[in-house]
């Protein structure tokens, strides 16, 4: 069998003589991304009375190696939302400075008084990555979006194969796993988020930052963090106006690590039984 | 035979800086007959006087809904209106599948002027002939807009377009106070008070030449036709034009429209 694809469905060789194959692309097909390059990990979010809180460790791994530490997973869009980005860093890149940088440019512009809001970039970022999975050419990432909409809080998710769904906890990659269960602890159901603080709320996902570094071996202790709320405002008519307002913690390192139970596991690593 | 040298296309301004192709792309609203749009603080109005062109056939439809929250009223060309509004349709339909929000009104209609302006600039096309009312309502609250061909648009508190239109304008103008702050049901009769101005003397509102839309905050755009408009026409009382006589320049405007 000839592997070589140019000579498939072509006379044979040993038959024809040599194909002149010289109008042929003399590059292999075009191939698509197969698997993610450098990527980022988990990105942990909660819905609290009030707003959403969300974080990310600032890793940018080249599979196991810890290549870039000071890579921000998180990004304002707009006015009303963060996105947060797990999986290949150059598609999560690709698709802020590509399209959603320009596709903000484009609604401020109007200056209409409109603005794309949570729920409305979370459909475009789901149509986009279904759009690129369809093709074959997955965008390779996993996205939180978290904000504020229609007078509530706004938290979904949509991942590489345009996948979406919607909780008021929620984790991306092995926080997935890990956050999620953690956070259902306190947030069982939609229910429930009326009756959680922005304090509660940002303790636990800080104690799921620290459990994912525990256990997760792509992750870092310095991460940043993004707290969603709503505030009242009053204009110069006097009226009361809600606005959105997100606050930033960047470059935060854990804190009150504790690696105690590292001692107890058995099963793998450098001791023996 | 010909008026001027500088109405052969919509390109070539005359020595005075007009656009003749555009003006008479005006005239063409004109010759259709009235519509009226009106807004409060919670509710846009349509109201139009339908026409048919013999007695035995249909009357030709002056309202259109473009989506839940959207509907324009054409005055002139129905066939452009369709063009138009099929666009509109288009561009809501768009909206919602790819950001899930219904497309906001001033939107909309900038998009339909930057299509008619394009058609005043390029050698061999036409102005559309078609004059809109473009009513909705959208997270910054109701509107009401006018789309003319020339590429203009304005928003109005109060429009009306089409043949006679100026007795109605005169109506909203007079009762424009009121109706800014009034109730839905105000807004439609106020709407069809302005609409039976517009009247000739001896025509009067009916079931089948009457037509109504309301679209308001948390209300999806209704359209009333036919029967339907009955009961409006049964609160409006009086379905003949109130004005007494007609005033000379009303009169003057209406003797170069075929009513």
């Amino acid at each position: 069998m000839n592997h070589f694809p140019e000579a498939w469905g072509r006379p044979r060789n040993d038959v024809y003589g040599v194909y002149d194959a010289s109008h042929l692309q003399s590059s292999m097909p075009n191939q698509h991304t197969q698997s993610p390059i450098v990527t980022g990990t988990s990105v942990v979010a909660l819905k609290f009375n009030g707003g959403v809180v969300i974080a990310a460790d600032n890793l940018a791994s080249y599979g196991s190696l810890a290549r870039f530490t000071d890579i921000e997973r998180l990004k304002q869009v707009g006015t009303h939302t963060i996105v947060g980005a797990g999986g290949d860093i150059s598609d999560m890149q690709y698709l802020h400075e590509k399209l959603l940088d320009p596709l903000i440019i484009k609604e401020e512009y109007q200056n209409d008084g409109h603005h794309l809001r949570a729920s409305h970039i979370y459909r475009y970022l789901s149509k986009v990555l279904y759009h690129r999975r369809s093709k074959f050419n997955p965008l390779w990432n996993t996205l939180l979006v978290a904000g504020w909409d229609d007078g509530k809080p706004f938290l979904a998710s949509a991942d590489l194969l345009g996948t979406t769904f919607s909780a008021p906890a929620l984790s991306t990659g092995y926080g997935a796993q890990l956050a999620v269960p953690l956070l259902r602890r306190i947030c069982p159901d939609e229910a429930a988020v009326e009756n959680i603080t922005r304090e509660q709320a940002v303790a636990a996902v800080e104690e799921c930052m620290k459990v994912l570094f525990y256990r997760d071996a792509r992750s870092l202790s310095k991460y940043s963090l993004a707290i969603i709320t709503r505030e009242d405002v009053e204009s110069a008519e006097g009226e009361t106006k809600e606005r959105v307002n997100i606050e930033w913690k960047k470059d935060i390192e854990l804190q009150n690590q504790s690696w105690k139970f590292a001692e107890g596991i058995r099963g793998y690593g450098a001791q023996v039984v | 035979m010909f008026r001027n040298n500088y109405d052969n296309d919509s390109v070539t301004f005359s020595p005075q800086g007009r656009i003749f192709q555009v003006e008479y792309a005006l005239e063409a609203i004109k010759q259709g007959s009235v519509a009226v749009g009106l807004v409060s603080k919670t509710h846009a109005v349509l109201v139009a006087l339908k026409r048919n062109a013999e007695e035995l056939g249909s009357y030709q439809k002056k309202i259109i809904g473009i989506d839940t929250h959207l509907g324009v009223a054409l005055a002139g060309l129905a066939p452009d209106a369709r063009v138009l509004s099929n666009f509109m349709r288009q561009q809501s339909m768009s909206s919602r599948l790819l950001y899930s929000r219904p497309v906001p009104i001033s939107r909309v209609v900038n998009a339909i002027a930057d299509k008619a302006q394009v058609n005043t600039q390029h050698y061999g096309r036409r102005p559309y002939g078609v004059g809109l009312l473009v009513a909705g309502v959208d997270e910054t609250g109701p509107h009401l807009w006018e789309f003319q061909p020339s590429g203009m648009v304005l928003e109005y508190k109060g429009a009306a377009i089409g043949a006679r239109s100026q007795s109605a304008r005169t109506y909203l103008e007079r009762a424009f106070e009121e109706f800014v702050d009034s109730s839905r049901e105000e807004l439609v009769l106020h709407g069809l008070k302005a609409l039976r101005d517009s009247l000739a003397q001896d025509k009067e509102l009916t079931v089948a030449n009457t037509t109504v839309s309301v679209v308001g905050i948390g209300e999806n755009f209704k359209l009333y036709d036919g029967d339907e408009v009955g009961e409006w026409l049964e609160k409006l009382g009086n379905v003949q034009s109130s004005r007494g006589g007609r005033t000379g320049e009303e009169a003057a405007e209406s003797m170069d429209t075929s009513e």
